[in-house]
């Protein structure tokens, strides 16, 4: 039985089509919803500008002043701000600004929590102690208050495009890295006490190659599933920030925290095409993310994957190995 | 008598990625009451999912056709387990049959008491009457399968009990229910072989004693040997052949049964490897152990390859607690060119000998020198590190997943040769392949994509790259099938006596350190039972240790094993009390004529 369970890594695609085949209804409605949702989120920001009629920060075409809170029409789909701007054209522009802070965030985070991890792990002694305790306090930080003092030292209280992507960057990603490290060092302690680690070091390979070559990448096979559940973290730290004011001036980029932010106003006034595009935007792209990373952590778990019964009169399949 | 359990052309599939996998596929087996049925095969062969389906343990993706009829009809009329509803299921467990598991320390809840454990059965089966009744019951029940001072150990955790006591009590709770017939999950694979012959003799009296029938799993044919009736041989999901236990290791009938038969290592066959006279200069140092140094003159006479004098490995313990002392005081040295093995029960320090001398522990103190240069010291020169091979027990985890199998072998010389081109380094992997008998096209195969035989062969190899005068072999074939063991034994042999290196050989099992070895260090807690030539330690073993060894290892024929079972052992448990009085003497008898 173990036999059939157990098995190695196959090709991606492949092993991903076939968990798929087999997994629950739910499950695969959730990872199918959560893949979809982000493929429309990475379409709006890699295509969206094209899209979009106008650019973020434009308030007039060549027929004048677009108007403040002006009802969806033909000129302007879902209408327009209280400041004159076309809500579909900065809403399909948020998106662009969401992808950059996710990948700010991550790189950010991702590259110096692994090594770290990977060091601390490996080595132990002194130094594994000293992070782990350093990591731990990084976790009592509360971000959203790091990203607004982070806000006002990058940008003197100015709301730039940088400034604000680097606050709410910086404050993600020093929430972050003690995730990745623990995550990555866990692992690391794991993968240390493998045979084949041993049999690295009585071959008397290097302690660097051994790391990277057999410890690393045996150990980092569950940050994909973080990644998007942090993606979701970092588009709210940003619109978090936009929300209370730290976040980019509206000619510098579109961002939907610091839209919504503007439509408090309107919503008590019932005009509801302000609030509801960029609120709507911030909801599907988190929970996109989120499911997506959801369904490939059960998918990545047997034992969280679930399968339908056989078919009994099924062929033999050539799973069996024989000794030659 | 009608039969209790008839398993009617039992089909069992599973729903995997890859599609269905069928596991058993037509098995029809019978068991009548008091006999004791023994399911063999290697692993994959499907006798594992056949004992638990009686159970109704199968996992949810398992699909099931066929019947499995549990009861014997007179009592009450026989239920077919597959149909039956949960609630009929759990009434059936425990009453009717009960599971005997392979790992007794995952059977047992740790967080609540033996005794308690044992009363929640007889509660849940409507027995006993009142709480202290069932408590009543339970000391009986634990005093009836042999563990000592039941009283007091009816309140002991799981873990306040050694191994063999965990299996007992296991045993204790199917009994007490009043079981008809007990599966039997390779109940002795986890224990030490001393252990293994107390569980034995306990299922011999569960069949004389209470009348219960056994349907044992295991894979050892020493045990089907000592234990059963009737033996049915699995293969692939079918069942091959079924026979009564003497015609079937007299006679058998089925070439995969032959094969399977001829593959097991027999103690007591061949006496060592009888080669090589001048390995017989070798010094038998008597009883005393701890103290005596093996002779140091090889079979190709020069400086020993390794020695070891006053050897002591701690591991280190938690925060301001004293460590634990693995090795105690271990004296040994292996000359050019020789096989020492290293034998001993789980917890004898053989395993961390082997490290010790790898340099993967630390040493604590004494003497171990390897090639002339000390282990001990702090820094050592690191060219010295590829001139040792090391075969791991577990092939599956021996390797890189992530790298071919060429990668891997080539990675000895990928570090230490580095004056050879990429086009060197393949051919020379290649044909490092082509001695250990695997075909090239293996090289770029992934090592999943082996089986467990053909990795350890790739494991050797890798071992043998840099032509080292040295392998260290932590148990290589006690994680794979006996007739892929004997294989890579063969294999084993062949490259030593083509190369000649030197090698430490750490197995827990006498038969195949007896096959394979020259000299033989017998540990026990950490030190020196015994050591000499392996004829003569292992033939006529004059410790008490070394011959308590010897006689609990079960032999794969049931007529000489048969003349065993009255002979109990003494056996001391972990609380120091005599269980059984010694009949050893008469027992060594049995084995050297024989």
């Amino acid at each position: 039985m173990a036999g059939i369970l157990a098995r190695g890594p196959a090709p991606l695609p492949r092993r991903l089509r076939a968990r798929l085949r087999t997994a629950g209804a739910v499950q695969r409605a959730m990872l199918l919803t959560g893949a979809g949702l982000t493929a429309l989120f990475l379409l709006a920001a890699l295509i969206g500008p094209l899209l979009a009629p106008y650019g973020y920060a434009r308030l007039q075409d060549a027929s004048g002043l677009f108007g403040a809170q002006q009802p969806p029409s033909g000129a302007h789909p879902l209408g327009t701000t209280i400041a004159g701007y076309d809500v579909l054209s900065r809403t399909l522009w948020g998106a662009r600004t969401a992808l950059e802070i996710i990948l700010a965030a991550l790189s950010l985070s991702v590259v110096p929590g692994t090594v770290l991890g990977l060091v601390s792990g490996y080595l132990g002694g002194r130094v594994d102690r000293t992070l782990v305790g350093l990591a731990d306090a990084l976790y009592a930080f509360p971000p959203l208050l790091l990203a607004v003092v982070m806000s006002i030292v990058i940008s003197g209280g100015r709301s730039s495009l940088a400034g604000g992507l680097g606050a709410a960057a910086c404050s993600v990603a020093v929430a972050f890295v003690p995730q990745y490290f623990r995550v990555v060092r866990a692992e690391v302690v794991r993968v240390k006490a493998e045979p084949y680690v041993d049999a690295a070091r009585v071959i008397g390979t290097s302690t660097r190659e051994i790391m990277f070559r057999h410890v690393l990448r045996n150990s980092v096979r569950t940050l994909p599933l973080i990644f998007t559940i942090n993606a979701s973290e970092a588009i709210l730290t940003l619109a978090g920030l936009g929300f209370l004011g730290f976040g980019i001036e509206p000619n510098s980029a579109a961002e939907w925290g610091y839209d919504l932010n503007r439509s408090v106003a309107d919503v008590t006034s019932g005009l509801w095409w302000t609030a509801l595009p960029p609120g709507l935007a911030i909801v599907l792209t988190v929970l996109g993310t989120t499911l997506l990373g959801e369904g490939l952590t059960d998918l990545a778990d047997p034992r969280l994957r679930r399968r339908g019964a056989a078919a009994v009169s099924g062929t033999p399949t050539d799973g069996g190995t024989r000794d030659g | 008598m009608a039969d209790l359990l008839r398993v009617e052309n039992l089909s069992v599939t599973f729903a995997t990625d890859t599609g269905p996998a069928p596991a058993v596929r037509g098995v029809s087996l019978a068991v009548a009451p008091g006999e004791v049925l023994a399911l063999v095969g290697e692993s994959g062969s499907g006798k594992t999912v056949t004992a638990r389906s009686v159970l109704g343990l199968l996992p949810a993706t398992a699909t099931t056709r066929g019947r499995v009829l549990l009861g014997d009809g007179a009592a009450d009329p026989a239920e077919d387990v597959l149909t039956a509803s949960p609630a009929r299921l759990r009434a059936l467990r425990g009453t009717h049959a009960a599971m005997v598991f392979q790992e007794p320390s995952t059977a047992l809840n740790p967080v609540f008491t033996v005794g308690w454990q044992l009363a929640e059965g007889l509660r849940a089966h409507g027995h006993g009457g009142g709480r202290a009744a069932r408590r009543a019951l339970a000391v009986d029940w634990l005093g009836r399968v042999g563990i000592p001072d039941p009283d007091t150990r009816v309140d002991h955790y799981p873990h306040q009990l050694s191994g063999g006591q965990r299996q007992r009590a296991v045993i204790a709770m199917a009994l007490a229910l009043g079981t008809r017939l007990i599966v039997a999950d390779e109940p002795t694979t986890a224990l030490d072989v001393t252990v293994q012959a107390e569980i034995l003799e306990l299922l011999h009296r569960c069949r004389t004693d209470f009348g219960t029938a056994v349907l044992l799993v295991t894979h050892d044919m020493g045990v089907v040997a000592d234990l059963a009736d009737r033996v049915a041989v699995m293969r692939a999901g079918e069942v091959v052949e079924q026979a009564p236990v003497r015609p079937l290791f007299a006679a058998p009938g089925h070439p995969y049964t032959r094969e399977l038969l001829a593959a097991v290592p027999v103690f007591g066959r061949g006496t060592g490897r009888v080669r090589r006279s001048g390995s017989a200069a070798a010094t038998t140092s008597g009883t005393t152990g701890a103290s005596a140094v093996v002779g140091a003159s090889g079979p190709g006479d020069g400086p020993p390859v390794v020695r070891a004098a006053g050897l002591v490995v701690d591991h280190p313990g938690r925060l301001r607690r004293k460590g634990f002392r693995a090795v105690d005081g271990v004296n040994f040295e292996i000359g050019p060119g020789e096989v020492l093995g290293l034998v001993g029960e789980s917890g004898s320090g053989k395993t961390t000998i082997g490290r010790a001398v790898a340099g993967l522990t630390a040493v604590t103190g004494g003497e171990l020198d390897v090639f002339g240069v000390s282990r001990t010291a702090r820094r050592r020169p690191r060219d010295r590190a590829g001139h040792i091979g090391y075969v791991f027990q577990d092939p599956a985890a021996a390797f890189n997943p992530l790298l071919t199998v060429a990668d891997s072998v080539a990675e000895p010389l990928a570090v230490h040769r580095r004056d050879l081109t990429a086009a060197a380094i393949r051919a020379e992997t290649e044909a490092l392949l082509e001695s250990v008998h695997l075909p090239r096209a293996y090289a770029d195969r992934y090592p999943h994509e082996l089986s467990g035989g053909q990795r350890q062969r790739a494991a050797l190899a890798r071992a043998l790259a840099l032509r080292p005068p040295l392998i260290i072999a932590d148990e290589p074939t006690s994680a794979l099938d006996v007739s892929v063991q004997a294989k890579v034994l063969g294999l084993f042999t062949e490259l030593q006596e083509e190369r000649g290196f030197a090698a430490l050989f750490i197995s827990h099992d006498l038969a195949v350190v007896e096959q394979v070895t020259d000299r033989v260090v017998v540990l026990h807690r950490g030190r020196v039972a015994a050591c000499g030539s392996t004829a003569d330690v292992l033939g006529s073993p004059q410790d008490d240790y070394t011959r308590r060894l010897v006689a609990a290892l079960p032999v794969p024929d049931p007529v000489r094993q048969a003349r065993r079972p009255d002979l109990t052992l003494d056996v001391r448990d972990d609380a120091g009390t005599v269980r059984h009085h010694t009949a050893v003497d008469a027992l060594d008898e049995g084995a050297a004529t024989t």
